[in-house]
């Protein structure tokens, strides 16, 4: 397999503002032409981060670098970046053409160079109708392209996205999400893009990076955050609904182990490799609504059957979440919008413990 | 990569502690702020020293001998064209007025701003567009018709046509400030008030009066220090014997009586701008925000 | 309480509202229309208010014309025009670069600050007396340069018949600039800050995203400061008659002084005419101001 070159690495990244720590020395590195997610709650640190990799915000400590090149000191300008930002951060008294070349201008190029590089642009994200325009008469999707489109005309091996997308409405949010992954897979640029909506990290990121109190939790592609969540928070911060915990207890032995829940056994032998059994302890079970078995009949993969009582029954068009109340835990389970539940049925739960996770009760890490 | 430097980039950028482009800054902001502070230095210097020194000596250079003779005198016994009691007249008429002129012209005004506001009748807009406009006519325009109408009052020459005047004159931009200030409040609290059952006078006593502090502070502070150092005014309307302290001043430093006395008069100066000064060091912020609200047009 | 009446109908707040609206009809309103129809009639120390009057003391235009041919007047217009351009341009030059200066960050910005705005809390008499005691002819600035060396040194503005009013220009810019400054320094505060990371990306230098991006956007800042500065150059009184009495002889006169000298001592109508020029200065000075509040307000 040849050898990818690193795009962008970052190493030992800390940041403190007076006595309050926001990056805790973060260590990062990003292949070239991969699509890179931060995601994270608001104050996680992903902005923080991004910023500095543009050399917008000084780090406390750590080193950059893109392209192999220690940027660490270098101004944003010379770091081979175009970024995007949330407000869409147009020139207002400008037209487009002109915010387009703005940048290339003062930098001195040659003007057919400028205006080589503006069409182009213009052409990949269909800006041509409004050259003349000015931002105030553009929509805000249209606005989000010229902003694309500013970042692209510097021909940099980096685009940074910094919430673009948090600004417009569901509708417009979903078209332009689509537009930014055909123009990566168009142009093959290496993109950090941050966001706090998991929908969009999960469609568009080769990777995810997901943050939280300035530390990365878990930096794997989406499949595996969805489906092995190195721990508790990732866990429950990916996956809309989210993913039912039930209090455990682990027993068994190493060859044979099985858990304890809601008065009944499970057993782990589908589960796959523990990273450590200590038989007694307390854990979390967890496991996603559309991975829980409603009446049905005994299949591999799945767990024994539970007794449980309906509670409550959202219609969600395509399918419905069912909230099942299990020995006093409330758990959600999705079912197909022609399966009728009502308040008080009686059914049975089964769990498919291949697709399940371990949390551990103290450090919430994965077991 | 062509390092030259054994250091490797690493955490924050090295900055020298006197980098060219802040030196510049500073230095600016400093050799401004000598062009700000120069009156207010020689001023001061000036006020202390003896008139052989100020005839022979520079207006730069402080005296080694300063003497507070020259405040006494200006405070008590300078001479205007008329009398010679100084300038504490002055400053016990500028206080008759000012303290009235402030409370009626706020008075006025936050009602007015408050019916703009929070009960608008028809042409309601209209008259405070008039207002503001108003505000911008110059003053020379409308002179000659406030001293008919002063003069209709029966109040011409008297304290109340100079408390009258400046109602006038600060109607434009404190009903302005009202008005805005009122129109910004959170709109449910008026909402349930009026649900509530209460009226027009109730609701502002009860509930304008009270959130709107900060607005009064800054329209007192805007109207004392304006009506504070007012000349205009003070000198067409008050009458003879209810010059304030501008006038005084003026009539002392420009009088031709006998010998020109630089130290009394710089005393004198700085007397008639101590009280505005005061309010603007005590009162800051409010200080710029009446400023700034001058400014912001609705 | 609903009556069938609807002067009637919220009563309580056309009440409170009565000295205003009492102020604007009679005050401003009326005011402004008596001395611009004073100013076409030749009434010279006693008011006149009927049409009769009016109709019989007519003379059309013949007050503007004595105006313009009267060479205090001109002077007056001058120097008005002198000083309000000198001013206002450089009210604005100063107080932008200060504010420029005073946005980047720098520590003690509230000691700053106070020592630029501290002279706009001084009455203009107070300013003008310091003033024309540091150019006094005898004793100030230029008798204290010599002083210290500089022999050849020269500052008679003051005693210049051709420089007096630039006199009144440097004590009007040290009152008034740090009030522009502060205005211009909320204006830029308001910039958001997204703009300035996009600029630093694209790399645009400091002073050119100043000038290119930020200047544009602060329009509406612009032009309401520019209204009130100008404005504010043409009713200069107090600052001349504390700095140089209009002096001397009448170099330094101002359109205001040339009213208040006609207006009280038996040329009415004189005063009347010179005020409505004044009107006419000013309002020519409202335009930009209303053009961006009525028409561009529309268009968005």
């Amino acid at each position: 397999m040849a050898e990818q070159k690193t795009s962008v690495s970052v190493q030992g990244l800390a940041l403190s503002y007076g006595a309050v720590k926001v990056l805790h020395e973060l260590d990062l590195d990003i292949p070239e032409g991969e699509f890179l997610v931060l995601l994270g709650p608001s104050g996680c640190g992903k902005s923080t981060l991004l910023n500095c990799i543009a050399g917008l915000l000084e780090p406390s400590a750590g080193k950059i670098f893109i392209k192999g090149k220690n940027v660490t000191w270098e101004e944003p300008k010379d770091r081979g970046i175009g970024m995007v930002f949330q407000s869409y951060a147009l020139y207002p008294q400008m037209t487009v053409e002109k915010n387009l070349s703005f940048g290339l201008r003062v930098s001195g190029m040659a003007r057919d160079e400028i205006d080589k590089r503006v069409k182009r642009a213009s052409e990949i994200l269909q800006l041509e109708p409004f050259l003349a325009r000015k931002p105030t008469a553009l929509s805000g999707g249209q606005r989000q392209r010229v902003a694309i489109g500013r970042a692209l005309v510097r021909d940099v091996d980096v685009f940074l996205f910094d919430e673009p997308l948090s600004n417009l409405d569901a509708k417009l949010r979903a078209e332009l999400r689509v537009e930014i992954k055909r123009l990566h897979q168009r142009l093959g640029n290496t993109m950090i893009y941050v966001t706090h909506d998991q929908i969009e990290a999960l469609t568009l990121a080769d990777r995810i990076a997901v943050m939280k109190g300035g530390i990365i939790q878990q930096l794997d592609d989406p499949h595996t955050i969805y489906n092995k969540p190195r721990n508790r928070y990732v866990a429950g911060f990916i996956g809309s609904p989210s993913m039912n915990f039930l209090r455990a207890k682990l027993e068994g032995t190493a060859a044979a182990p099985s858990l304890a829940v809601a008065g009944g056994k499970v057993s782990l032998k589908d589960y796959g490799k523990m990273s450590g059994f200590t038989p007694g302890s307390e854990v979390e079970f967890g496991v996603r609504p559309e991975h829980i078995r409603i009446n049905a009949g005994s299949e591999p993969g799945s767990s024994d059957s539970f007794d449980a009582v309906v509670d409550l029954v959202e219609p969600m068009g395509s399918d419905s979440l069912v909230w099942i109340n299990l020995g006093g835990q409330m758990l959600s389970a999705r079912v197909e919008s022609s399966a009728r539940f009502h308040p008080g049925d009686k059914v049975t739960l089964r769990f498919r413990v291949g697709l399940s996770s371990l949390f551990d009760g103290q450090s919430g890490d994965r077991l | 990569m062509a390092n030259t430097t054994t250091i490797e980039a690493s955490g924050p950028k090295p900055r020298p502690l006197f980098a060219p482009g802040r030196m510049f800054v500073y230095a600016v902001l400093i050799l401004t702020s000598i062009y700000y502070l120069l009156p207010l230095y020689v001023m001061l210097i000036t006020s202390v020293k003896d008139l052989d020194d100020i005839r022979f000596g520079n207006i730069f250079v402080p005296t080694s001998d300063p003497s507070f003779q020259p405040w006494i005198k200006a405070w008590a016994e300078a001479c205007t064209g008329l009398n010679c009691n100084g300038l504490a007249p002055g400053f016990f008429n500028s206080v008759k007025i000012t303290i009235p002129s402030v409370i009626v012209s706020i008075a006025v005004a936050s009602v007015a701003g408050y019916s703009i506001a929070n009960w608008p009748f028809r042409f309601a807009e209209v008259f405070f567009t008039v207002l503001l406009v108003g505000s911008f006519v110059p003053y020379q325009v409308m002179l000659y018709p406030l001293v008919i109408i002063t003069s209709w009052m029966g109040i011409y020459s008297t304290l109340w046509a100079v408390i009258f005047i400046h109602t006038v004159f600060g109607l434009p931009i404190l009903t302005l400030l009202f008005r805005n200030y009122f129109s910004s409040l959170p709109p449910e609290l008026f909402k349930a008030a009026r649900v509530d059952g209460a009226g027009y006078w109730r609701i502002f006593f009860q509930i304008m009066m009270p959130m709107s502090v900060p607005i009064f502070t800054v329209a007192v502070i805007l109207q004392v220090t304006g009506i504070w150092n007012d000349f205009l005014f003070g000198v067409i309307y008050a009458g003879l014997t209810n010059y304030p302290m501008t006038v005084q001043l003026n009539n002392i430093v420009n009088s031709l009586q006998g010998v020109k006395e630089y130290n009394v008069d710089m005393a004198a100066t700085i007397l008639t701008g101590l009280v505005p000064l005061t309010i603007y060091f005590v009162s800051g912020k409010y200080f710029v925000r009446g400023i700034a609200a001058g400014a912001v047009k609705g | 309480m609903d009556r069938p009446n609807p002067l009637f109908r919220n009563l309580n707040s056309k009440i409170a509202a009565l000295p205003m609206m009492l102020i604007v009809l009679f005050v401003f309103v009326g005011g402004t229309v008596w001395t611009v129809a004073s100013s076409f009639t030749n009434i010279k120390t006693l008011p006149i208010f009927t049409p009769q009057e009016f109709y019989d003391n007519w003379v059309g235009f013949a007050q503007y014309t004595r105006l313009w041919r009267t060479p205090r007047w001109i002077t007056a217009i001058t120097n008005l025009a002198i000083y309000g351009t000198l001013y206002t341009s450089f009210a604005f030059i100063i107080g932008f670069a200060l504010a420029v200066f005073m946005d980047q960050k720098i520590r003690l910005e509230g000691v700053f600050r106070t020592i630029y705005l501290y002279p706009f809390a001084l009455s203009f008499i107070v300013t003008g007396h310091v003033w024309a005691w540091i150019m006094n002819p005898a004793f100030g600035l230029e008798a204290s340069v010599r002083q210290m060396g500089w022999a050849s040194f020269s500052f008679d503005w003051l005693t210049n018949r051709e420089m007096s009013i630039y006199s009144v220009v440097i004590a009007g810019l040290w009152q008034g600039t740090g009030f522009v400054m502060a205005l211009m320094l909320a204006g830029l505060r308001g910039i958001d800050d997204e703009i300035w990371k996009a600029a630093r990306v694209d790399g645009i230098p400091k002073w050119r995203t100043y000038i290119q991006v930020v200047l544009p956007m602060m329009r509406p800042v612009l032009i309401t400061t520019f209204v009130i500065v100008a404005s504010g150059a043409v009713r200069t009184y107090d600052l001349v008659v504390a700095l140089t009495q209009g002096g001397p002889g009448h170099s330094s006169q101002l359109p205001t002084l040339y009213v208040y000298e006609t207006m009280f001592v038996g040329a009415l109508s004189q005063g009347t005419a010179a005020s409505s020029v004044m009107l006419l200065a000013t309002a020519v000075i409202l335009i930009p101001w209303i053009w961006v509040e009525f028409v561009r307000k529309k268009q968005a």
